[in-house]
């Protein structure tokens, strides 16, 4: 009989099922279901609630396509995670490699943990304490005065650069995770072995340590770009009038315009474009695992 | 060996100037909660006036207490369901496992305006609408994936034999199940509670877009006052969640390491 139970609990659908579905039926109603009906409405004219008429079209993508605003916003919001994702390895990898090749011990594992708290706080609390430092007559102004011989106002508050701080702070945090995560994989013995055949730092670290944490370095720039793509609250506390993406344009079709068709096939354009990123980091990502 | 010394120097000077970066804007904001000037000046006057006007502040209080709700109830229903579901792409092989175990990542990878939108136009058309139920059921779909890969990592350390030896000595499945699979995953269980927790109390986007002005939550309670304009009281509230949360990773922190050892 035992043996039965065992064989029996090894194989087949049938016993995985009923614990399987519940969990299963709850994202399909949440996420999947969702998903679906975006992209059904965005060939909609009207929501179709209160008995409004409707008719499928091809108007909302043609928006998109036809007027040059959609394209320079979504483009403005790719160059933006581009920059926030370059600032991340810039600061982020070098961090990492400290964490992973010079830190020992009990020093290594609090530091590590202090990098990585901050991100499991809340996001939006942290980019509001920026507007504490970058505003004029901010901490930043006050402590640069207090140094500097001579009178500067610092007012960063509400630009592009304030955008790209608060950004960076969040995810930097990411990059280090994930670059530590490959670094330190990387046998110790290999770079001595590679230094005592001559090889200088930087040989190593071109040669050697940059393409074996590649992974790393892929998946956190995945895990960067997506969501700094699809931004809308740090722009709009940072960036005020200027911080306009395509993500606030987006949240506008929803909460301000009521123009949600329209909103479906922008978010719907973004998944895509998401989609494509994905796919293209995944075979650097595959060859890792 | 000079050289490095030095550069080893120069690596903990940049990480620790790496910690001041993401942690100075969180300090000024927990100092200035206590400036007695509500526009930030200086010299910096100690106050607790911001905090004590918190309890006077009856949205604020109302949207914590739903924010704590969701996030009690988001993590009950999500550590159920995740461990589960664990359990069963742990236990069984069939086919399609791969495929499901795939699905976990969509609602992790895509963008929460995305999620959160398409939430919002499906909710309305089914006639769920808007509201705390449907920020619930929101959150459970965000948090439920993390759940499931911190409690199968936790499953991957488990020997299928004990559960064998278990049966062999005559229990059942449910005992087996209860007795010997559940205390080994509950590091993992409870790991995952904790990020379940913290994913939904932390969870601005999608609440965003799900909230009506009586039903919202926390974050998008100060959201909203940080878009009115700044006011002091949001300093404070926002020091609170800041600590609350950073106390709840660390205890996390601990069961995941927990975990790793035993």
């Amino acid at each position: 009989m035992a043996g039965q139970v065992a064989t029996g609990s090894r194989s087949g659908l049938r016993s995985a099922l009923p614990l399987l579905l519940p969990a299963y039926l709850w994202l399909t109603v949440a996420i999947f279901l969702p998903l679906s009906a975006m992209v059904f409405f965005s060939f909609m004219t009207e929501l179709p609630l209160a008995g409004k008429a409707w008719a499928f079209t091809l108007a909302n993508y043609t928006t998109f396509f036809s007027q040059g605003l959609y394209w320079t916003l979504l483009l403005a919001s790719l160059r933006l995670g581009l920059e926030v994702t370059l600032w991340c390895v810039v600061i982020g990898y070098p961090a990492a490699y400290v964490l992973a090749k010079v830190l020992k011990g009990r020093s290594r594992e609090a530091i590590f943990l202090l990098v990585i708290l901050p991100f499991w706080s809340n996001g939006l609390v942290r980019i509001f304490s920026w507007a504490m430092v970058l505003r004029e007559g901010g901490i930043l102004d006050t402590a640069l005065n207090a140094v500097l011989p001579f009178k500067i106002n610092i007012d960063l508050m509400y630009s592009y650069p304030a955008v790209i701080i608060g950004l960076v702070h969040s995810y930097v945090p990411y990059m280090v995770l994930t670059c530590y995560l490959t670094l330190q994989a990387i046998d110790d013995s290999l770079i001595e072995a590679g230094r005592s055949l001559g090889a200088s730092r930087l040989q190593m670290l071109r040669r050697v340590i940059i393409p074996l944490s590649m992974p790393g370095l892929v998946a956190g720039a995945a895990l960067i770009f997506v969501p700094v793509v699809g931004s809308f609250m740090e722009p709009r506390i940072l960036g005020g009038r200027t911080g306009t993406f395509y993500g606030t344009v987006i949240e506008d079709q929803f909460v301000a315009v009521f123009n949600w068709p329209l909103g479906a096939a922008l978010s719907f354009i973004l998944l895509a474009v998401v989609l494509v990123i994905l796919a293209l980091a995944s075979p650097v990502l595959k060859r890792a695992a | 060996m000079a050289t490095t010394r030095i550069l080893e120097w120069l690596g903990r000077l940049y990480i620790w100037l790496l910690l001041a970066f993401l942690y100075l804007p969180i300090i000024i904001m927990a100092l200035m909660s206590f400036n007695v000037s509500p526009f930030y000046q200086l010299p910096f006057e100690w106050t607790t006036e911001w905090y004590a006007s918190l309890w006077q502040n009856d949205q604020l209080i109302s949207a914590t207490w739903n924010s704590l709700e969701i996030a009690i109830i988001t993590t009950i229903i999500c550590v159920v369901l995740g461990a589960a579901a664990s359990l069963a792409l742990f236990r069984y092989e069939f086919r399609g496992k791969k495929f499901l175990q795939a699905l976990l990542f969509p609602p992790i990878a895509i963008p929460w305006l995305i999620t959160g939108t398409a939430m919002l136009i499906f909710f309305f058309g089914v006639g769920i609408g808007r509201g705390l139920f449907a920020i619930l059921l929101g959150h459970v779909a965000l948090a439920l994936p993390y759940v499931i890969v911190v409690v199968s990592a936790r499953l991957q350390t488990f020997v299928p034999e004990l559960e064998e030896a278990a049966r062999s000595l005559g229990a059942n499945q449910w005992q087996v199940t209860s007795r010997v699979t559940l205390p080994w995953i509950m590091p993992g269980v409870i790991a995952g509670g904790l990020f379940a927790f913290a994913v939904s109390f932390d969870q601005f986007v999608v609440s965003y877009f799900l909230s009506t002005p009586g039903q919202t939550t926390l974050p998008v309670e100060i959201y909203a006052a940080i878009r009115k304009g700044f006011t002091p009281e949001i300093n404070a509230v926002s020091t609170i969640i800041i600590v609350v949360s950073m106390a709840l990773m660390l205890l996390t922190a601990r069961f995941f390491k927990f975990g790793g050892e035993k």
